[in-house]
């Protein structure tokens, strides 16, 4: 049964109608157009769908709606201040971290959150905080050279 | 009429840096707006019901329970009763509805009947196939003299498996009619312009009115050309519907039908001479796409060896068609020859790197480009260092190994027209019905007017993704960089000659006597005599500069054939068959690069596709149903970040290449992995594992220890 359900996303209460099962990709992108998203693989092996839940990277894919209320969503649309671009999101733009740009959401969150927690990464760990993402078409060293990057920022 | 050529290496400005893309805010940020991402109001969503045997007739379809479904809007029979179906997943019936699950339901609602017919999915087993078509043989010289006085022959079995392409943004349409006979369609496409032809075609509609938009695309790797059966039948239940329909494929189907590379087997045998001169080639090669069975790859692939014989046979077969993937043939004929030729240097007792360039002039044309990039490859992999004879790589169990393969391509630009208008507040814009699938489209065509302007790729707007712009070609076949470039560029001079023709009275100058630079029109030899590009622009008054430009065209910029090598230092671990990737070394050459950085990002992108199919990706067919056993993500195994090792890339520019003009890069770097890995694992292990991909149990196999196949 459709219900009420109260989600805070990008620091914003939002409001939605729908069943507590549905995935939380679908709620953000149909109905909340936070497009940013994106649809992969549908069964949280690419990474394209991940969002942050109080910080953590969560696959929305395979998430219901339900396990998202009382927690603090981020999507990529929420990262930046206004016009000011979060370090990570210039780091990936500097370094060219990206081709098609599809995977580039999902992977700049989860950069995003490693730094938090770990401003200065090794590379070791910055592969294994990545390795969940899939990316066909640009070729990863330079996402570890984004992440160096944001994180050179972040030190100076 | 300008002189039409690029300008000197020491006046180039912008062409050649690297420069940020220019679609790269939208992507960090999230707002670059995929065909998926489409939602206009009142949009519905669309389903397909496919055929779950191999190869059926369909006796009959009832839909009438789906239809009378609340929230059913429209339903198409895409196949009628008594169609032969040729592959499991194939489409059938397609729903509109409300909502995806709507649409869903109502495919449970839909009963189909069908006759099950004999299958055939064991591509690689040649003789129980039903059909087989064989070429005719090609012979050159004497082969078999060249067998029978060899000092070393070489035989072996060699095979790459059917894989897709995976792209990670599905295949599908978002259409809407504006009227009863105009269609607007969001596609994920690489063909934007022709896109509107085939919706037309399928519609009986003209293509003048059908409106194609795209902006960005998650992948094509020439899977995106066709407006595809589920095109326009999202056309047609949007049409039936009245309303704009939605109809993507999901993972499964995006695995099984939206694209594939065929597959190759070959038995080969290789010949050289004493001295290590390569002789003699025989081989036997089949292998499928599909239905459609599949051409031969081109074998011996760039070693034109001066007897040999080749024969191919094409196999149909019930798994899902093919499509063009990158570089089509050439990856399968360059991991089959190469290995070969690796096998016979390991039965001469070289080093694989000293036998390549021993015989290197059996490669033609291009045979020095290849002996220096082998060169420099060698330097950046510790060729000389880190080599070993085959087999002989200590006593541990984890085994290190290098290979090396070579390959070619075409590229030249494709056909392209374009529309360059000069504002009088100074902003300058560019449109044409060009696509950018992240290899940096937008990009090079502002750096191309930039450069010709003496202004920064910043200042330019570049319009693409809209089959309402001047029509470009399909990105395929490493051509759309020739082609974009090569038509911007043409109309970047035709609009600053008028440009110059209108303000060379007011500095009192000839208009050749002129020349820009840094924002600035200033006279040659004077430069008291100056205009800033904005006051030069502002002399327009309320008129524009419009200038068109085509390729192909007057004067000579792009051209076609590029040389690459590429290396790979690998690790095999011989209790569990796990092969690692150590490093991969890229040298390639593509003409005049006009973005070093998306140059090299292409050439990373392909290193690692090259790694996922070398190592993981396999479209698995289970014999006894046809169907595909992996049609998801779990399954059909993809590399991350962790599996691809150290990736270097050197690109060769300078003088000997640059003058060549541009020549596509999409497709060489992706054809040499590959052979270079095999070759790599054979190195580490002491044998051949004869398939692509290099899985465990596979590589178990090799050695002699089990393994499941």
């Amino acid at each position: 049964m459709s219900e009420t359900i109260r989600l805070v996303v990008n620091g914003t209460e939002r409001t939605v109608q729908t069943v507590e099962q549905r995935r939380l990709l679908d709620v953000l992108r149909e109905d909340l157009q936070l497009t940013g998203t994106k649809y992969g693989c549908g069964e949280g092996q690419c990474g394209a769908c991940l969002v942050l839940l109080d910080g953590k990277p969560t696959r929305t894919c395979i998430l219901p709606v339900s396990a998202a209320v009382g927690k603090e969503i981020t999507t990529i649309e929420g990262l930046a201040k206004g016009n000011e671009l979060d370090p990570v999101q210039e780091a990936f733009l500097e370094e060219g971290a990206m081709q098609c740009g599809y995977c580039t959401s999902g992977m700049i969150l989860s950069a995003s959150a490693l730094l938090k927690e770990n401003p200065h990464p090794s590379d070791e760990e910055i592969v294994s905080a990545m390795n969940g993402h899939i990316c066909r078409c640009n070729g990863y060293p330079k996402v570890v050279g984004a992440i160096r990057r944001a994180a050179e920022k972040g030190r100076s | 009429m300008p002189e039409y050529n690029w300008p000197e290496a020491e006046k180039r400005s912008r062409i050649g840096n690297r420069k940020t893309r220019l679609d790269g805010p939208v992507k960090v940020t999230g707002k670059a707006e995929y065909t998926y991402d489409v939602k206009l109001y009142g949009m519905l969503y669309a389903k397909m019901l496919t055929c779950p045997h191999a190869h059926a007739k369909i006796v009959s379809i009832d839909i009438s329970q789906a239809e009378a479904m609340e929230g059913v809007k429209a339903i198409r029979m895409i196949q009628e009763p008594g169609a032969e179906i040729q592959w499991a997943d194939d489409e059938i019936v397609a729903v509109a509805a409300e909502t995806e699950d709507i649409a869903r339901d109502a495919l449970k609602a839909i009963k189909v009947e069908y006759e099950v017919l004999d299958h055939f999915v064991d591509d690689e087993n040649k003789d129980a196939a039903p059909v087989v078509n064989p070429a005719q043989e090609e012979v050159t010289g004497d082969p078999d003299a060249a067998f029978a006085n060899a000092a070393f022959v070489s035989e072996g079995f060699y095979g790459a498996r059917v894989i897709a392409h995976a792209c990670l943004e599905s295949h599908g349409d978002v259409a809407v009619w504006d009227d009863d006979e105009h269609l607007t369609v969001f596609a994920s496409t690489q063909a934007v312009s022709s896109l509107p032809g085939q919706f037309a075609d399928g519609l009986g509609i003209p293509a003048a009115n059908v409106r194609v938009i795209c902006q960005h695309v998650g992948g094509g790797f020439g899977s995106k050309f066709s407006a595809d059966r589920w095109g326009i039948e999202c056309a047609r239940l949007a049409k039936i519907a009245g309303r704009p329909v939605k109809l993507m494929l999901e993972r499964d189907a995006e695995i099984h039908v939206a694209g594939g590379r065929p597959s190759s087997y070959a038995k080969i045998k290789t010949a050289a001479d004493k001295d290590g001169n390569i002789v003699g080639w025989a081989s036997e090669s089949w292998g499928t796409g599909g239905p459609a069975g599949t051409g031969s790859p081109p074998v011996p692939y760039v070693w034109q060896i001066p007897n040999r014989r080749h024969q191919h046979s094409s196999i149909p077969t019930n798994i899902g068609p093919s499509r063009a993937w990158r570089a089509p043939n050439h990856p399968q004929a360059c991991f089959l020859t190469m290995s070969a030729l690796e096998d016979l240097a390991a039965k001469v007792g070289m080093d694989p790197l000293d036998f390549v360039l021993k015989n290197i002039a059996l490669t033609g044309t291009r045979s020095q480009n290849y002996a220096d990039e082998l060169k420099i490859g060698a330097d950046l992999i510790g060729w000389k260092h880190h080599w070993h004879p085959r087999g002989q790589a200590g006593d541990g169990p984890v085994k290190r190994g290098l290979g090396l393969a070579l390959h070619t391509w075409g590229g030249r630009g494709h056909q392209s027209n374009c529309e360059l208008v000069i504002h009088a507040d100074s902003s300058v814009e560019i449109k044409l019905g060009s696509q950018d699938l992240g290899t940096g489209t937008r990009t090079v065509i502002a750096l191309v007017v930039a450069d010709t302007f003496g202004l920064t790729a910043d200042d330019i707007t570049v319009r693409i993704g809209d089959s309402r712009y001047p029509a470009s070609g399909a990105s395929g076949g490493s051509t759309t960089v020739g082609g974009v470039s090569s038509a911007a560029r043409r109309a970047s001079l035709v609009a600053l000659e008028q440009l110059l023709g209108r303000i060379a009275p007011e500095l009192e100058a000839k208009p050749e006597d002129l020349e820009v630079i840094n924002s600035t029109i200033r006279v040659k030899g004077d430069h008291s005599k100056s205009l800033s590009w904005k006051e030069a622009t502002a002399l327009l008054g309320v008129s524009t500069i419009t200038a068109t430009g085509q390729h192909p065209g007057p004067g000579r910029l792009d051209d076609s054939g590029v040389a690459g090598i590429q290396m790979a230092d690998v690790s095999v671990d011989t209790e569990t068959g796990v092969v690692s990737i150590n490093k991969m070394v890229a040298v390639q050459d593509c003409g005049l690069i006009i973005d070093l950085m998306t140059a090299e990002s292409q050439v990373h992108g392909a290193l690692i596709m090259g790694i996922a199919y070398s190592l993981a990706e396999e479209r698995v067919m289970d014999p006894v149903t046809g169907t595909l056993l992996n049609g998801d993500m779990e399954f059909y195994k993809l590399p991350g970040i962790g599996d691809v090792g150290e990736l270097v890339v050197h690109m060769m520019t300078g003088p000997g290449y640059d003058e060549r003009g541009v020549i596509g890069l999409g497709e060489p770097p992706v054809v040499s992995p590959g052979a270079a890995i095999s070759n790599a694992v054979a190195n580490a292990i002491g044998v051949r594992v004869p398939y692509l991909p290099l899985t465990p149990d596979r590589v178990l196999e090799a050695l002699g220890k089990g393994g499941a196949a």
